[in-house]
């Protein structure tokens, strides 16, 4: 079973967000990378146990520059038998997608895993996009992934309920939160990431179909106001007059 | 104990100085503690318990002799690794620190640079691996900061050793399998002496009732006419310079570890001056409050900074004793200052075990005294610019 993990960068989830460029990029500056966790936790850490299970072979996939080794090797460390870094700086999810797939596509990939979005842009665009440019089945918001043979039995979280659906490979999936748990690197699995394969390709010159306007911060919180568990009147009333939700 | 929000400072911006294998390894080590350590440790210091189950996990994560060759079974890492590793271990506690330490330094080192080939197959990968735990027997009752004067001895009986004496304050003794015991032999000269438990006339009674490292095993060894194998005996050097090598690297990686606790106590504090509310404004807007807070992340930021370059000079072979010295003493000064003055900004609050505070506080009681006493360090340095020793009678 030959797998392919998509996997991206992510700033922090403590990270402080601000921005440069007449509020047109991301101020990196002093920000620190982790490997965006829907990628990591569930998708990475599934493939592996899927390889574990019914051997092949786990390929993560990275499209940005150098300053995103660092990243790659933390999925090598945790066990992806090998790493490939698309030379692209994308600025939107189309671009990543079709560089993906100008990689992916000749290499016949059992299956896809991403995860159901990155926690910075929160797009959940890729895996769709990926799928359609491949020409397989894609099933997003995955929280439960078994294989028999070469068909998939995939739980999707929904209202009220799971759905449960059967896909033959290849397809592409994205992850949710249940598909997996976690791994931590173990010092074993961190000296075997110096010398797995890290390979890096130029881009197919797929371009941006978007620009970035601007961004904007989301407004201060506001103060919190205390009011007596027994006046409800007063609740009522600045719920209605200052707040004006009701 | 709430759950660990810990976000580690770097305000002088050092992760640019270290390498991307070393930050993964400390991130990894990181996470591993948050996960594994922090939900369990207020417990087990309660309890006054060594947390066992946390061997192998510690293992896996290369917190046992990461800088041991790979033949031997360690990572072969460098020295600003091994000190990353320290340091984020006691992050959360002084005392998983302590028991890494010993058994990377204390045991593995000196069978490592020491030891015969034989005695390193024996004994190294299952240390690595956490299948062994050791301990170092140096400090007796009667001398702690003169361990030259011990009265450890042992005598040629043919076929084997016969080792007398006791030591005490011994991290890990009392789960030990092998005990790095140095003692004099018949011509006064010291020599390390691998005791394994089990030896006729070996005990190791547990010291109890510290306030202090209290989810680390401490103990003594007890060597009642102990006949110590001939093979047991370190062939690689002798005199008091052995053992003391081997505290070079132990105090190394405390100057690293100091740093750990101090940033755990600045950034629960910060966040604990942030959330909460006197006068109708956060604790963090008041003046006083903002000195303390100030002078801690000042002093971690220096500390970072000498550590950073101390590691770098071990790295190149180049750190003296001294230097390591002057680091061990003014890291955990600072990382026991910094403790006393969160406790005061966490209020009452911070005396209970809800947050780390006190337990570190408690636990850097034994750091500033282990490992050579804060005001040994001091005469350490004073030797090293004077030429002259001054914890000595005799002039020399």
């Amino acid at each position: 079973m030959k797998i392919l993990v998509c996997i991206s960068k992510a700033p922090d989830t403590t990270a402080k967000i601000a921005f440069t460029d007449n509020n047109t990029a991301f101020d990196t500056n002093g920000v620190q990378f982790i490997v965006n966790p829907y990628d990591e936790w569930y998708a990475l850490v599934r493939g592996l146990e899927l390889k574990e299970q019914n051997g092949g072979s786990v390929t993560v996939v990275n499209v940005g520059l150098a300053e995103n080794e660092p990243i790659i090797r933390k999925a090598l460390a945790i066990g992806a038998d090998e790493a490939v870094r698309i030379n692209v700086n994308p600025t939107d999810a189309l671009q990543t997608a079709k560089e993906i797939v100008a990689f992916a596509k000749a290499e016949g990939f059992d299956m896809v895993l991403l995860g159901k979005e990155t926690i910075d842009y929160n797009g959940s665009q890729l895996g769709g996009m990926i799928a359609e440019l491949m020409d397989m089945p894609y099933v997003s918001l995955a929280s439960k992934l078994e294989m028999e043979g070469t068909t998939a039995t995939i739980h999707r979280d929904i209202q009220g309920g799971t759905e449960v659906v059967e896909v033959t490979a290849p397809f592409v999936i994205s992850a949710a939160k249940g598909m997996a748990e976690a791994r931590i690197p173990n010092m074993r699995g961190i000296m075997a990431a110096r010398t797995k394969p890290l390979k890096v390709v130029e881009g197919s010159g797929a371009n941006a179909s978007t620009t970035i306007a601007n961004y904007e911060l989301p407004p201060a919180k506001g103060e919190c106001h205390y009011i007596d568990a027994d006046n409800a009147a007063e609740l009522i009333e600045l719920l209605h007059n200052e707040a004006k939700v009701i | 104990m709430s759950t660990d929000r810990f976000q580690a400072p770097d305000y002088y911006q050092l992760d640019e100085l270290y390498t991307d294998e070393q930050k993964l390894i400390r991130d990894t080590v990181r996470e591993y503690a948050k996960a594994n350590i922090s939900p369990i440790i207020e417990d087990f210091a309660q309890k006054s318990e060594y947390p066992k189950q946390l061997i192998p996990g510690l293992a896996e994560i290369g917190a046992f002799g990461p800088y041991i060759p790979e033949q031997y079974g360690g990572a072969g890492l460098d020295q600003i690794t091994y000190g990353l590793i320290m340091q984020e271990l006691e992050r959360v506690d002084s005392g998983i620190r302590s028991a890494a330490s010993v058994q990377s330094s204390l045991v593995m080192y000196p069978i490592w640079k020491y030891g015969s080939e034989e005695q390193r197959m024996k004994y190294l990968p299952k240390l690595a691996k956490g299948e062994m735990i050791g301990c170092f027997g140096l400090t007796e009752p009667d001398h702690g900061s003169n361990p030259s004067g011990m009265i450890t001895n042992f005598k040629d009986n043919g076929d084997h050793y016969l080792l007398n004496g006791a030591k005490m304050w011994i991290t890990n003794s009392p789960i030990a399998d092998v005990a790095v015991v140095w003692a004099k032999n018949e011509e006064g000269r010291i020599h390390g002496l691998l005791v394994e438990k089990g030896m006729e006339g070996f005990t190791a009674p547990e010291t109890k009732g510290k306030w202090s490292l209290r989810a680390s095993i401490t103990g003594e060894l007890v060597f009642d006419n102990v006949k110590v194998p001939k093979e047991n005996l370190l062939p690689g050097r002798s005199g008091l310079g052995a053992p003391l090598s081997c505290l070079d690297s132990a105090r190394y990686g405390i100057a690293w570890g100091a740093i750990g606790a101090a940033m755990d106590c600045y950034d629960s504090a910060l966040r604990y001056s942030k959330e909460r509310i006197q006068f109708d404004r956060p604790i963090a807007s008041f003046q006083l409050v903002q000195k303390k807070l100030a002078e801690m992340i000042t002093e971690i930021t220096k500390a970072q900074l000498l550590t950073w370059r101390l590691g770098v000079l071990r790295d190149e072979g180049k750190a003296t004793t001294a230097q390591i010295s002057m680091a061990k003493r003014n890291n955990v000064e600072m990382a026991l200052k910094i403790a006393r003055e969160a406790r005061q900004i966490h209020g009452g609050m911070g005396i209970t075990g809800e947050y780390s505070i006190m337990r570190h506080m408690m636990n850097l009681e034994s750091v500033v005294t282990y490992e050579g006493t804060h005001d040994i360090h001091l005469l350490i340095t004073g030797m090293d610019i004077t030429g002259i020793p001054s914890f000595r009678n005799d002039g020399k």
